[in-house]
């Protein structure tokens, strides 16, 4: 069997929240609805990033897509960004759909909110899972087979869930702690399943295009597709190796400048070069190989900062608090039959919001001030909280007792 | 009199306890010249209002809080910020510049950034000086010694006073425990409150969040002030935890700004009371005469307060108040709710007695509203004007 690529990429935009204060409570209702000029303003975001890294991007994966038949990549993409691309960025939004037609794109099952909400509510994720399995269907024509979490956040109850509701895979990072002498380079069985199968990351490989590639600080830089593609062919033992990533690492973190579109431009066929070599799609692969051992998971895992673990969402009080209290609304604000509350509701799950809340700073910091809008974690809370009180306002307005 | 700030320029109580005071003073036939440090228009009638410039400088503008830098314009156009170490040297330097050719029988100078500056002039001219405090170091450092460089300046200048005027017996007890100032030396004058001055409110209030759970049988508990170590917050949030544990349904509204506003967000949230607190910001105008007015209780917690006006505007507002027994307002208002700022149980347990029962937040705000109706300045300029009779030489 051919070694192969599995090249999966993520991707999503927020709603974000505008700054929204304690005198909007009760009178505005429109938290996502920042001036266009504002920093955090989703409207514009998403027209930049479409601009930077959407467009261009699936421009040139259609192209390669359409050249080498054996190239094959794996999307997710939240029902959040694919409304906004709706609104928004139809063009990019198309040009998603024409690399999906192309039958060598494969998409990947998540929820619609990019939420939390498995760690919080059962009830609430799948809704949201299966939101997103009918929004792609809708838009994409396409069932997912696959489930990745948010932040690819994963443990063996999350595993078990994803066996009984029919995957035939699911995706994590490739943790050392976890994975201890094994390599991510193979595919795997959560323990306590059946069908299921796993796909680790591997997160040296991964992160030396998706932050380390524009680096000039860097020993291995500038990184070319050739001496990657010989990185990888080292592995004589490797069956595939999961280069799992945000979309937006195309022209959006490594800018145009650093070359990275060119990297990608001669990723195919430098390693198509050699005849052993494939790409394979997430589905494709857990076809092709039969799992080489199990793998454990007692203590949530992502794919985030060095602690790889939930704290950048959920690691101080702000967060805590915040959570908790939207969740504790669930029942009431389902109960209302609201649809628009209730959407500004799931909204407000989006993990994003807890992200910008975090106060790690140092090594982690660096990357969380570049994803926020906000100038500190208190104003991403004291904005949240202001909305949080708008939603418990609607509730009042209904009668609900809050 | 020299000054640092009046209103609408002032940054806290300071300026307006000197406005106050010398509306109230005007209108006993004294004539006073207040000396401040920048130029601006005070819309003020009964006094001279003169900037003291230092020389070659044309314009000095305010920026912010009283310990800010200030931006000094100079005659050839050019701009310099100076920091409060200088700018009160400056001060100094420009007020012996001015003073020579004026003719007065006191100085009263408020607070240590001009007590440098009326001991100069006490040297110059011979003059009397009364010396008002209004706060010392060690409050503004919240009972710490405070900044060493301020502190002598106090220690000297108080010593070499004729005559110390204290806002409060607080006040008054600090002086003398901290610089040895004899007690006999040192009047005081609390500060008031001019009822009528306040801005009346309008038919809706702009915390329409609040309004609404507060139909639904929550209670607002409001403080208002600066996110400083001296105004005790931290202890309130500590009251607030037990408070929600006993009334589930009380809100805590804190308004303002000040180097604790993060230390406290997440205070909040650590304690888990994070959606019953909800922080504002700094604010003025009608969203500050609101959230007095939102309230259903007033509390100021501060670890040590000169005198502490807040609690009065709340009542004003319509609000009653719980003071710490560390602030000079408490020696005067006898009709509101007092705790040691470091008796948490004791300050949620009274904050609990009031959101859970209205007929004590109605009785406390009839019977404070009585006492606040009567207050005025009246009391404090007769004292002060009685002072200036016993000290100055030559007045009729």
């Amino acid at each position: 069997m051919k070694k192969a690529i599995v090249l999966y990429l993520h991707v999503h935009q927020p709603y974000r929240i505008r700054h929204y204060t304690v005198f909007d409570s009760g009178l505005n209702h429109n938290y996502f609805d920042a001036s266009y000029q504002a920093q955090e303003s989703n409207e514009r975001i998403l027209k930049k990033v479409a601009e930077k890294s959407y467009l261009p991007t699936n421009a040139r994966l259609l192209k390669l897509l359409r050249k080498h038949p054996d190239f094959k990549i794996s999307l997710s993409i939240t029902g959040t960004v694919i409304e906004q691309l709706e609104k928004w960025s139809p063009d990019a939004l198309q040009s998603f759909k024409d690399l999906c037609n192309t039958g060598q794109v494969e998409l990947v099952a998540e929820t619609y909110h990019h939420s939390l909400a498995f760690f919080y509510s059962r009830a609430e994720f799948e809704m949201q899972v299966d939101m997103h399995r009918r929004k792609i269907q809708e838009v994409f024509g396409q069932t997912p087979q696959v489930f990745r979490n948010t932040e690819l956040a994963y443990n063996n109850d999350l595993a078990i869930w994803a066996d009984r509701a029919g995957y035939k895979g699911i995706l994590t990072e490739g943790w050392d702690p976890i994975l201890e002498w094994r390599s991510p380079n193979f595919v795997y069985r959560p323990t306590y399943t059946n069908q299921l199968r796993l796909l680790m990351k591997n997160y040296k490989l991964s992160d030396d295009i998706a932050f380390r590639f524009g680096d000039s600080e860097w020993a291995e830089w500038p990184l070319t597709a050739d001496k990657f593609s010989h990185w990888l062919s080292e592995d004589k033992d490797a069956t595939n190796f999961n280069l799992f990533m945000d979309y937006e690492t195309f022209g959006e973190h490594q800018w145009k400048e650093s070359g990275i579109f060119d990297f990608l431009d001669h990723l195919p066929k430098e390693w198509l070069s050699n005849e052993d070599h494939t790409f394979m799609s997430v589905s494709e692969v857990i076809d092709s190989f039969e799992p080489v051992g199990q793998i454990d998971v007692s203590k949530t895992i992502t794919w985030a900062d060095t602690e790889r673990d939930l704290s950048a969402w959920i690691g101080n009080a702000m967060q805590d608090n915040s959570i908790h209290a939207l969740y504790a609304l669930q029942d009431k604000v389902i109960g209302t039959n609201d649809l628009e509350l209730i959407e500004d509701w799931r909204r407000l799950q989006t993990s994003d919001h807890f992200y910008y809340m975090c106060t790690k700073w140092f090594n982690d910091g660096d990357i969380h001030a570049y994803f926020s809008p906000y100038e500190t974690p208190y104003e991403a809370y004291i904005n949240f909280m202001n909305a949080f009180r708008d939603v418990q306002y609607r509730l009042a307005e209904k009668g609900v007792d809050v | 009199m020299l000054g640092w700030e009046l209103p609408p320029h002032n940054s806290g109580g300071l300026g307006t306890a000197c406005y106050q005071l010398c509306k109230a003073l005007a209108k006993k036939d004294l004539d006073i010249e207040f000396i401040l440090p920048y130029q601006a228009d005070h819309g003020i009638n009964f006094m001279n209002i003169t900037a003291a410039h230092p020389q070659g400088v044309s314009e000095v503008i305010r920026s912010g809080i009283a310990y800010d830098s200030y931006k000094y314009i100079k005659d050839d156009g050019s701009v310099e910020w100076v920091g409060i170490y200088e700018q009160q040297r400056l001060y100094e330097e420009a007020v012996a510049s001015i003073v020579g050719e004026k003719e007065f029988d006191i100085v009263h100078a408020h607070d240590w950034l001009t007590f440098k500056a009326a001991l100069r002039v006490k040297r110059i001219k011979n003059c009397p000086i009364i010396l008002h405090v209004h706060s010392i170091e060690s409050d503004r450092a919240g009972n710490n010694p405070g900044n060493p460089l301020v502190r002598e300046i106090e220690e000297l200048a108080l010593h070499m006073a004729d005559r110390v005027i204290a806002v409060s017996r607080h006040t008054k007890n600090a002086i003398v425990k901290e610089y040895g100032v004899p007690a006999d030396k040192i009047e005081v004058v609390h500060n008031s409150i001019e009822p009528g001055d306040l801005s009346p409110l309008d038919d809706s209030n702009a915390y329409q969040y609040l309004t609404m759970m507060k139909s639904l049988g929550y209670r607002v508990v409001v403080n208002i002030g600066r996110l400083t170590i001296q105004k005790g917050l931290p202890n309130l949030l500590y009251a607030a935890k037990t408070v929600i544990e006993h009334a589930p349904r009380t809100l805590f509204l804190i308004v303002g700004s000040g180097e604790q506003y993060y230390e406290l967000i997440e205070q909040a949230a650590g304690l888990g009371i994070g959606d019953k607190v909800l922080f504002t910001d700094f604010q003025r105008g009608k969203t500050w005469r609101d959230a007095y007015a939102i309230g259903d209780l007033f509390v100021m917690p501060s670890v040590s307060e000169p005198f502490g006006l807040t609690p009065l505007e709340a009542i004003g507002y319509g609000t009653p108040a719980l003071v710490s027994k560390q602030s000079g307002v408490s020696e005067v208002l006898r009709n509101c709710l007092k705790v040691d700022f470091w008796d948490i149980n004791e300050m949620a347990n009274q904050i609990a007695a009031v959101v859970q029962n209205d007929s004590l937040r109605d009785e406390l705000l009839a019977n404070s509203s009585q006492e606040y109706n009567q207050l005025s300045w009246d009391m404090a300029s007769d004292k002060v004007e009685s002072l200036y009779r016993s000290h100055a030489v030559g007045t009729a």
